[in-house]
């Protein structure tokens, strides 16, 4: 019984990793035509990858899904507009602040405008400029969670405020410095992490199911795309207090 | 052993990761809603299997995915390999990169579904939707989206035409697509754009555009190599709602027809 379930979602995960295993054995085979390097090392990282990812969505399904629907649900029950902001907010900072992917773009972004001459290029103000990103980045993202919490407390349409936020873009995109705007783009997809993800989705979810008169599906969903399109008007924002 | 010392590093990351999720939770519990958990055992043995499954997927992706992708973005774009001769080429000519569109777009696609994020999204919007969502017809979808985003992207660098007219023109389909678009959908495509870009996608991803960038004649990879993350990230967007339209269109166009067919 359980021996079959094990099977089930190994044979799920590897489905998932099948297409990379196509991809890269067409690519060595037909065009490259070159021998895989270190067949040996390839083999154990991709069932790495399979028991890896088996065990992340089973995780899921138990752990992540449950604890964020509940905290949802137990904030909404309390009724108190305060806490549930406070979580909102400091879920989206707290996750994003540390992230690695975050860190590494921001240390990028800090080399390249001390290159380009629009900041003092010495390792101490380079490593400012990177903090004072990250801490941009952080905070929005923790201020996207929030709004769209709020959003979905409220049931304004989620397609006025994202179409307003990319006219933002748009607009800013205009002003802003021509070295920032691609490290701009970039940081929206950069901040939503694995764990944060599923986390923030049934928090979403959650809220919007006990919340009466609100649809899990036309008003759960959306908090990820705030927190994609926030860090955007905020580097940029960033860039322009910072360069003029 | 060497494996050993690298995945306690990685199992140590990703716990770090969890900690501000943990304390969170844990100062709410106590100081706010000061009540149990339901089911806190499962909770617990599902968040160990979460953080125990990504350190191991991110050592396989380190061991075997993300040296492989790198050495092959490199060769792909190797100006001996595009021109197919040894020669100096000082123009570039964007017809040449054909393997290169091919190539960025079958890994966008190929990573995209195997991407944690986008199949915990996947499976959610299954379980809200009461399963008229299907968690591979979603995931295709998407992917499909990232595969058009990334080989565009690789387009960009090679001709080094602006990012920002790019976007500012997915931006417009979007918003007409917003318009016109099954009010249910709306909420979960805008998401789909930020779930599809993180654990596997971004590190291939941005190998392959610093790679092109710094081998692209005239290309810098300062200000050329960034932008490929901001394409998957817009063009799922795109596609998931067009699917969405696609099938409305259809279904609408079939019930007309049956209402034809119950009239005569």
């Amino acid at each position: 019984m359980i021996i079959a379930l094990i099977l089930k979602k190994l044979k799920n995960a590897l489905t998932d990793l099948l297409p990379i295993i196509l991809v890269i054995a067409f690519f060595q085979i037909v065009v490259l035509r070159q021998p895989l390097p270190q067949m040996g090392e390839v083999i154990f990282g991709a069932v790495l990858i399979v028991i890896g990812l088996s065990l992340f969505v089973q995780g899921l399904e138990m752990g992540l899904f449950p604890i964020g629907e509940a905290m949802a649900q137990a904030l909404a029950r309390k009724g108190s507009l305060f806490w549930l902001l406070c979580f909102s907010f400091a879920l989206g900072f707290s996750t994003t602040v540390a992230e690695p992917a975050l860190i590494a773009v921001a240390a990028e972004a800090a080399a390249i405008a001390g290159q380009g001459g629009l900041i003092d290029p010495s390792p101490d103000s380079l490593n400012r400029y990177a903090f004072g990103l990250r801490m941009a980045v952080a905070f929005s993202v923790g201020l996207a969670i929030l709004i769209g919490v709020m959003r979905i407390l409220r049931g304004w349409p989620i397609h006025y405020l994202i179409i307003g936020g990319y006219a933002v873009v748009m607009l800013m995109t205009i002003i802003a410095p021509e070295e920032i705007i691609g490290i701009a783009y970039d940081a929206g997809g950069v901040t939503t992490s694995t764990i944060t993800v599923p986390l923030v989705a049934a928090l979403g979810v959650g809220l919007a199911s006990s919340i009466r008169g609100r649809s899990p599906l036309i008003d759960g969903f959306g908090l990820i795309a705030f927190a994609s399109l926030l860090p955007m008007i905020f580097v940029m924002g960033y860039g322009l207090i910072l360069f003029r | 052993m060497e494996f050993i010392v690298d995945f306690s590093k990685i199992l140590l990351a990703t716990c770090r990761d969890v900690l501000p999720i943990i304390i969170l939770i844990i100062f709410f519990q106590l100081f706010v809603l000061r009540q149990p958990i339901p089911h806190l055992r499962r909770v617990i043995i599902g968040s160990i299997y979460v953080v125990i499954g990504l350190a191991l997927f991110l050592a396989g992706l380190g061991k075997a995915l993300f040296p492989l992708g790198k050495i092959m973005a490199t060769q792909l774009s190797d100006p001996a390999f595009v021109y197919g001769t040894a020669e100096i080429v000082t123009h570039a000519n964007w017809m040449a990169y054909g393997w290169i569109y091919l190539f960025a777009a079958m890994i966008g696609f190929a990573t995209t579904i195997a991407e944690p994020s986008l199949i915990a999204i996947a499976f959610k919007a299954n379980e809200v939707s009461a399963g008229t969502i299907k968690p591979w017809g979603l995931r295709i979808t998407v992917a499909f989206g990232v595969a058009i985003g990334i080989s565009l992207g690789t387009f960009r660098i090679v001709t080094g035409t602006p990012l920002y007219l790019y976007i500012l023109v997915g931006y417009m389909i979007v918003i007409v697509q917003t318009m016109s678009a099954p009010k249910n959908i709306i909420a979960l495509a805008y998401d789909s754009g930020g779930v599809t870009t993180s654990t596997v996608t971004v590190p291939l991803v941005a190998a392959l555009g610093l790679g092109l960038a710094a081998t692209v004649p005239g290309r810098n990879p300062a200000l050329d190599g960034f932008g490929l993350i901001a394409f998957a990230s817009l063009c799922p967007i795109i596609t998931v709602m067009g699917y969405a339209q696609l099938v409305h269109w259809k279904t609408k166009r079939t019930t007309k027809a049956m209402e034809k067919n119950n009239a005569l």
